[in-house]
C-alpha cells in the first residue's frame, strides 16, 4: 500500500514537473486518440427512401456473429408494434413511425451509433478505452474496458449497451462501423444489404453536399435539417427525412460537443495541477501559522 | 475540562442482539452479492441499458464518499488549523472516512462489470474523464486514510507484541519495525494531512462533474454547471453532522457520556456551512430559471424540495438555536437530517434526475441491489464497533491520569 502511494506521487509529482517544464497541454491530459481527418467516412441514411425491410438487421448481425433468425423471418412486421432499441443482441434496429401527411405509408428509421466527432463515450470513458478512427469510426477497446458504463451515462442518443448477464468479460456492444469488414475493402454490411440504398457510404463532406442537393432538388420531399451535420458537434451518420426528427424520436440537441462542458470543468479544476498544487500550498502555510500560534489559545466562533 | 480525555480501546462486548441483526443483514447482502458474481450484474439488478447506473453508485459509491467528509472536515479543523479541542473527534472521524472509502472501493469494484480490472485507471489514463479523476483521487486518498490511520495502531502495539508459539521470535523485529514506523510518521504526518485534505476537495467536486456529461439526461433541477461546487459545499457540510450523529450513535451504543462541549462546538459551525450550500442552491435555482419545475407535484419536485427543506433549511434553523446545541436528543435530530438531505441529495442527482431518451420502462432499485447496499452498511457498522473495541480511537476519561503521555492523541 505504502508504495503504491509513492508510485502515485511520484506519477502526480512528474506530471507537476511536466507542467512546470513548459510542455504542450496534450501531454499533461494525455488520453485517447480523437483523430479528426477532413477525409473521415460516413453514412448518409435517407428515411425517405428506407422501406423497412430490416435486411440492414440480418446483415448486421451476421457480419457480427451474432445470434440471428433466418432472413425470412425478418418479412415479419410485428417488431414495428413497439419501439425497439439497439443494444448487446442487436447493434442497428429499424423503428417504424406513421407519417403525418401520407398515412398509408409509415416512416422507418435505421438507429446505430452515429460515430460523434467529438464523442461524450471517448470523453468519459475512465481507462480511454474508446478512441476515433481517423475514418470517423468510434471503436470500443475490449483490452482496456473495465465495465463501468459510464460510456452509457454520457451517451446522448443513448447507445452503447452493455451485456448485463455475462459474470466474466461482460462487452460494451455497439456498431463499430464494420471496421474489419472496411479494412478488408468491404462495404459496411448494412450498406451492402440495403436493397433501396436508403444508405449512402462515403467521406462525410461529400454526404454533407449530396445531402444538401437532394433537399434542394426536392424541398418537398425533405425537410430543410440534416440531422447530425451539426447536431453534438457534428456526427458521421447523418440523416434526411421527410417530417421534423422529433416526431422521429430523434434528440433535440444543440450544436455544442457534448462533452464541452464536462471536459472545461476537469480542465479548470485541473490546470496544469496549478490550483491543486496552491491548495496544497495555502493549507500547509495554515498549519504552519496556526502551529506557531500554538493553535487554540483563541477559539472563533 | 475537568478530567483527562484520551482515546483507549472501548472495555465492551462485540455480541449483542443489534450486532446480530446487523450480521443477519450482512450474510443477506453477501448471498446476492455471490449471484452477482456467478450470474453477472444483470441476475442481481434493475439495471439495464437505459439505465446503466444504479443506487450502487447513487449511494454506495457518491453518497459514501460524501458521508465520508467527516474525515477532511475534522482533519482540517483539528490539525490545519490546529484546534486542539476537536482532538478528540478526529480519530473517529478517521475511522469512519477510512472505512466509509474502503466501502467506496469495493462498491464501485462490485458494480463495474469486469471487477478484476479494477486497477486499469493505475496505467491507463484519460484526462478528459471526470470519473477517472475521482477514481485516481479516490485510490491516493484512501491510501493517505490508511496511513493516518497507521499511529492508532503502532499505539496498540508497541510493547505489546505477544506473537503466540514460533512466532514469538518475531515480537522484537515487529516491534521495532513499529516504533520506526511511528517515529517516522510522527515526523511526516503533516504531508498526508494536507494531503487528504487537498484530494478531498479535489474528488468531491469531481464526484459533482461526474453526471454533466449526461447532459439533457439529467433533470434540469439538478444539471447545472456549478455540479461539482454543489458538490463540495454539500460535503463540506455534512462533515460536522456526519461526525455529531456518529458520537451520538456511539456513545449510545456503548452507553458512554457523550462528548457534548465538543459535539455541540462543532454544530455552531454547520450553519453557516449549510447557509452557503443553500445560498448557491437557491442561486442556481433562480439564475437558471429551473424553479418552473417545482410548480408541479411529481417524484422529480417532491424529491428536490424535500431533499432542500429537510435536508438543509430545517436542520439550518435548528443548528442556529442554541437549546439544540446543548441537548444531545435536538442535536442528533438536526446531524441526521442534514446527513440524510446529502444522501437523498446523491440519489437524486444519481438516479432520480437521470432520464433516458429512450426509457422503456422506469428503474426502482431491485430486491438484490438493497440487499448487498443494507448488507454494506451493516458490514461498515460492524467493522467500527470490532475496530474501536480493539484499538484506541474513542477518546474516554484517562484512568491513569497521565497527561504528559506519549501517545496522547495524534492522527
Amino acid at each position: 500500500m505504502k508504495s503504491q502511494d509513492r508510485r502515485s506521487f511520484l506519477k502526480t509529482s512528474t506530471a507537476i514537473t511536466a507542467a512546470v517544464a513548459g510542455l504542450t497541454p496534450t501531454t499533461a491530459h494525455a488520453g485517447p486518440q480523437n483523430i479528426l481527418s477532413p477525409n473521415r467516412l460516413g453514412v448518409l441514411v435517407d428515411t425517405t427512401v428506407c422501406i423497412g425491410c430490416r435486411n440492414c438487421e440480418w446483415a448486421c448481425k451476421t457480419a457480427h456473429g451474432l445470434d440471428t433468425p433466418p432472413i425470412e423471418t425478418y418479412e415479419d412486421q410485428t417488431p414495428f408494434d413497439r419501439m425497439r432499441r439497439p443494444d448487446d443482441t442487436a447493434l442497428t434496429v429499424v423503428n417504424r413511425y406513421d407519417s403525418p401527411a401520407k398515412p398509408d405509408l409509415p416512416i422507418t428509421v435505421k438507429v446505430q451509433c452515429m460515430h460523434c466527432d467529438h464523442p461524450a463515450c471517448l470523453s468519459a470513458c475512465i481507462v480511454g478505452a474508446i478512441s476515433k478512427r481517423e475514418d470517423g469510426a468510434v471503436l470500443w477497446d475490449t483490452d482496456k474496458c473495465i465495465g463501468c458504463r459510464y460510456c452509457m451515462v454520457a451517451c446522448p442518443f443513448q447507445i452503447p449497451a452493455f451485456e448485463y448477464h455475462k459474470a466474466i468479460q461482460p462487452r460494451i456492444m455497439k456498431c463499430d462501423f464494420c471496421t474489419d469488414r472496411r479494412d478488408q475493402g468491404k462495404l459496411p454490411a448494412c450498406v451492402e444489404s440495403c436493397p433501396v440504398e436508403a444508405l449512402t457510404f462515403g467521406p462525410r463532406e461529400d454526404l454533407v453536399r449530396v445531402a444538401r442537393d437532394r433537399i434542394r432538388r426536392a424541398p418537398d420531399r425533405y425537410v430543410d435539417h440534416i440531422y447530425g451535420e451539426y447536431e453534438v458537434g457534428g456526427t458521421s451518420w447523418c440523416y434526411l427525412a421527410g417530417t421534423d426528427f422529433g416526431r422521429l424520436q430523434f434528440p433535440r440537441l444543440g450544436p455544442n460537443p457534448a462533452p464541452g462542458v464536462s471536459e472545461s470543468i476537469q480542465h479548470g479544476i485541473f490546470a496544469y495541477f496549478v490550483p491543486p498544487v496552491s491548495l496544497y500550498a495555502l493549507l500547509g502555510a495554515v498549519m504552519w501559522t496556526a502551529r506557531q500560534r500554538g493553535g487554540d489559545e483563541e477559539e472563533q466562533a | 475540562m475537568s478530567h483527562y480525555m484520551r482515546p483507549q480501546p472501548v472495555d465492551r462486548k462485540f455480541l449483542t442482539p443489534g450486532v446480530i441483526v446487523l450480521l443477519l443483514l450482512a450474510a443477506n447482502g453477501l448471498a446476492f452479492l455471490a449471484g452477482r458474481f456467478l450470474f453477472g450484474i444483470g441476475a442481481v439488478t434493475h439495471l439495464n441499458n437505459q439505465y446503466p447506473w444504479g443506487i450502487w453508485i447513487g449511494i454506495d459509491v457518491a453518497a459514501g464518499v460524501a458521508l465520508a467528509a467527516g474525515g477532511f472536515t475534522t482533519a482540517a479543523l483539528g490539525h490545519v488549523m490546529h484546534r486542539e479541542q476537536y482532538h478528540a473527534v478526529v480519530r473517529p472521524a478517521l475511522l469512519t472516512a477510512m472505512l466509509g472509502y474502503t466501502m467506496v472501493a469495493v462498491g464501485v469494484s462490485i458494480d463495474i462489470g469486469r471487477y478484476y480490472y479494477i486497477w486499469h485507471p493505475l496505467v491507463m489514463w484519460n484526462g478528459s474523464s471526470a470519473l477517472f479523476e475521482v477514481g485516481i483521487c479516490v485510490m491516493i486518498y484512501m491510501t493517505v486514510l490508511y496511513i493516518e490511520f497507521i499511529p492508532v495502531v503502532t499505539e496498540r502495539f508497541i510493547g505489546r507484541v505477544d506473537l503466540p508459539g514460533a512466532l514469538a521470535r518475531l515480537n522484537a523485529p515487529i516491534d521495532r519495525f513499529l516504533r520506526l514506523a511511528d517515529r517516522t510518521l510522527d515526523r511526516t504526518m503533516f504531508v498526508f494531512i494536507i494531503a487528504g485534505v487537498v484530494l478531498s476537495t479535489l474528488h468531491q467536486s469531481s464526484l459533482g462533474t461526474l453526471m454533466v456529461i449526461a447532459g439533457p439526461k439529467m433533470h434540469p433541477l439538478w444539471q447545472t454547471p456549478i455540479l461539482p461546487l454543489l458538490f463540495l459545499l454539500s460535503a463540506v457540510s455534512v462533515g460536522f453532522p456526519m461526525v455529531i450523529f456518529e458520537s451520538l450513535l456511539a456513545a449510545r451504543s456503548f452507553g458512554l457520556k457523550p462528548e457534548m462541549h465538543i459535539l455541540g462546538r462543532m454544530g455552531r459551525m454547520v450553519a453557516p456551512l449549510l447557509g452557503i450550500y443553500l445560498a448557491f442552491k437557491l442561486g442556481d435555482l433562480f439564475i437558471r430559471e429551473t424553479f418552473v419545475y417545482l410548480k408541479t407535484v411529481n417524484t422529480v419536485s417532491v424529491m428536490y424540495i424535500s431533499e432542500l427543506l429537510f435536508g438543509v433549511v430545517i436542520p439550518l434553523r435548528m443548528f442556529l438555536s442554541p437549546a439544540v446545541q446543548k441537548s444531545p436528543r435536538l442535536l442528533f435530530i438536526a446531524a441526521t437530517l442534514v446527513v440524510g438531505g446529502v444522501l437523498l441529495n446523491r440519489i437524486d442527482a444519481f438516479v432520480v434526475a437521470y432520464t433516458p431518451p429512450y426509457a422503456l420502462g422506469s428503474y426502482f432499485p431491485s430486491i438484490g441491489e438493497i440487499s448487498v447496499t443494507v448488507g454494506f452498511i451493516s458490514i461498515l457498522v460492524l467493522l467500527y464497533r470490532a475496530i474501536v473495541l480493539v484499538f484506541p480511537v474513542i477518546s474516554l476519561p484517562d484512568r491513569r491520569l497521565s497527561p504528559a503521555s506519549k501517545y496522547s492523541v495524534r492522527g
